[in-house]
This record gives structure tokens, C-alpha cells and sequence, in this order.
């Protein structure tokens, strides 16, 4: 059981590593949009996503409301709940009920990704491990960013407000490349969040992402639905 | 609006998409639009919440643009994530330093 969660942290290390650097970035965006350090720090710490704590600051900021930043949760975050049935069928029989309670924290899409890949049925105890040293990385990173971020000159801070957009054009861009359809849902989606920000903006950026999302989303699924065995494998 | 009201949401609504599926689900979604929808999900996500704020991710346009556009040359051939986000943040500082 013990080396299960020491395997878990070892395999660890790079995403603890990546996250690190990526929750600096969303330390600094968090007090910049006016948050303390430790409203930023408790964010990472109950959270544990990347793009929804962006856009969950983004409505702090803005001063939305609570059914906006539920929705926005629930669209942002959706993919978790694949990801979710997808981990719960590689699960071995050390997963009590209690046990895939605590575990479904951990679940993200480096966690997922890692722990989706190993040849084996995994184990509660290499989620936790996995989960609790990213965690750490996480949390410590938006930490000293938040902390730091009042300290650091602000051409530095500036500067980093990129990192988490960075990412996110690093996990989209590759996949659109290799597929139109995939391209086609990224252009539509693009597309309507330029058309939120400068023409119709009375639609607050919360809700213009979701509808976004969705409706290239949808879009997608009606002109080119993905058969269940590639979703699998990419 | 109370930061603490925010953060039980954020963080109600974010456990409950892990949870619900992974302690409920055995078996997997059959529906073919779903299912589909789902796949497109997180990119469209992605690309709405990117596309346009990151030109104002760091205060001014210019550097921000130099470093979207080396973002999505590195994004093009591959690289990792850490390396695409940290050369966009890197670019943006030394364009900054010039103007």
C-alpha cells in the first residue's frame, strides 16, 4: 500500500513540476484581479483546475453572480466528468465507495492522463500519491505567486498574466492541427468569444464563454459525431 | 458579494463533476451526440476563454500579441505546455523591456 502512494508520487513529478509554474501564473492573476493571497491560495486548494479557477477569478473580479459562476464550473469543468466515468472503469477492487470519494479530487487532466496510462488497474492508494504531491505543487505555486506577485517588479507580473493563456493554446492548438473537426469547434468558439467581447457585450464573459463552448460544441457533435472507441483513444 | 460564497461554489460545483460520475458511473455513456459533445468540450472551452483575453493578459497588447504568436508557433511543433506558456511569459517580458 505504501509504495502504491510512493509510485503515485513519483509518477508525480512532472506534473508537479508543471503545475508549479502554471498556479505562479494564476497566484499573480488572482491578486491582480483584486483577491488576497489567501482567497487565492484557498481557490487552489479546494479546486484543483486550471481553467476554472481563471475564469471562476474572472467572475470574482467582475463581481458576478453565484448561478454564473455554478454554470461556468459546471461547462469549464465538464470534461472532469469524463475523464471520471472513463478512470472508474480502471479502478482495481481497493476502491470502496469512500475511497472513490476522496479520490475524485484528484481528478485533472494531467492526474487522469497519467494515471489512464498506466498498463494496470490502479490502486486508491497510487491516486492519492499521484494527487497529493501535483496538490502540492499547485497549491504552493499560486502561493508564492499570490505572495510574491506584490513583490516582484511589474513588468515580471505582467509578464507572467500569459502563462495560463500559454497552456491553454498548448492543449488545443496541437489536437486542431491533426483534426478539422477539431479545428472547426476551436474556430466556431473563437469566433463567438470575439463576437461577445466587441458586439455583444452586454453578455458578461462568464456566460459568453459557456454559450461559446456550448454551441460550438454542439455544433461539432451534429456535423462530425466521434464514434466511442476514438474518443478513447486520443 | 462574499469571496467565501464564491469559493464554496467554485469548489461545491468542481468536486461534484468529479464525484457524481466517478462513484456513480459503471457503465459508459451510450449516446453518440453526448459523447461527441463531451470530446469537444474541453477545446471549446479552452479556445473561448484564450481567444481574445490573451491579448490582455499582461497589461498591453503588443507584448502580449509577440507572445501569443510565439505561443502558437511552439503549440505548432508540439512542444510541452510548460515550455509553450513559459516562452509566451518570456517573450512578453523581454518585449516589454524594449518599449
Amino acid at each position: 500500500m505504501k509504495s502504491q502512494f510512493l509510485k503515485g508520487n513519483l509518477h508525480g513529478i512532472p506534473i508537479a513540476l508543471g503545475y508549479l509554474s502554471v498556479s505562479f501564473g494564476f497566484g499573480i492573476l488572482a491578486v491582480k484581479s483584486g483577491l488576497s493571497v489567501l482567497a487565492a491560495t484557498l481557490i487552489s486548494v479546494t479546486n484543483l483546475t486550471s481553467a476554472g479557477q481563471v475564469a471562476g477569478v474572472g467572475i470574482i473580479a467582475a463581481g458576478g453572480s453565484l448561478a454564473e459562476m455554478g454554470l461556468t464550473q459546471l461547462v469549464i469543468n465538464l470534461r472532469y466528468a469524463l475523464m471520471a466515468i472513463s478512470l472508474s472503469q480502471k479502478t482495481d477492487k481497493s476502491f470502496t465507495f469512500g475511497k472513490r470519494l476522496i479520490a475524485s479530487y484528484g481528478i485533472t487532466d494531467e492526474i487522469y492522463a497519467v494515471a489512464s496510462s498506466q498498463p494496470e488497474d490502479i490502486s486508491a492508494s497510487y491516486m492519492y500519491g499521484l494527487t497529493f504531491i501535483s496538490f502540492l505543487g499547485w497549491t504552493v505555486g499560486t502561493f508564492l505567486g499570490a505572495f510574491a506577485g506584490e513583490l516582484l517588479p511589474t513588468d515580471i507580473t505582467n509578464a507572467m498574466g500569459i502563462v495560463l493563456y500559454g497552456m491553454f493554446l498548448a492543449i488545443f492548438i496541437p489536437p486542431a492541427r491533426k483534426s478539422r473537426r477539431v479545428l472547426l469547434v476551436v474556430a466556431v468558439a473563437s469566433g463567438l468569444s470575439v463576437v461577445f467581447k466587441y458586439l455583444i457585450t452586454v453578455v458578461s464573459g462568464g456566460f459568453a464563454v459557456i454559450i461559446s463552448a456550448i454551441v460550438a460544441s454542439a455544433l461539432g457533435a451534429v456535423l462530425f459525431p466521434i464514434d466511442i472507441k476514438e474518443a478513447d483513444d486520443t | 458579494m462574499s469571496i467565501a460564497l464564491y469559493i464554496i461554489v467554485m469548489a461545491g460545483v468542481t468536486y461534484l463533476i468529479r464525484a457524481i460520475p466517478f462513484t456513480a458511473f459503471s457503465k459508459k455513456i451510450k449516446s453518440p451526440f453526448i459523447q461527441s459533445f463531451l470530446y469537444y468540450i474541453p477545446y471549446a472551452v479552452l479556445a473561448a476563454m484564450t481567444i481574445p483575453a490573451i491579448f490582455y493578459s499582461t497589461g498591453n497588447v503588443i507584448t502580449a500579441t509577440a507572445g501569443t504568436a510565439v505561443a502558437l508557433i511552439l503549440a505548432h511543433v508540439n512542444l510541452p505546455l510548460i515550455v509553450v506558456a513559459l516562452a509566451a511569459s518570456g517573450t512578453a517580458f523581454c518585449v516589454s523591456v524594449f518599449i
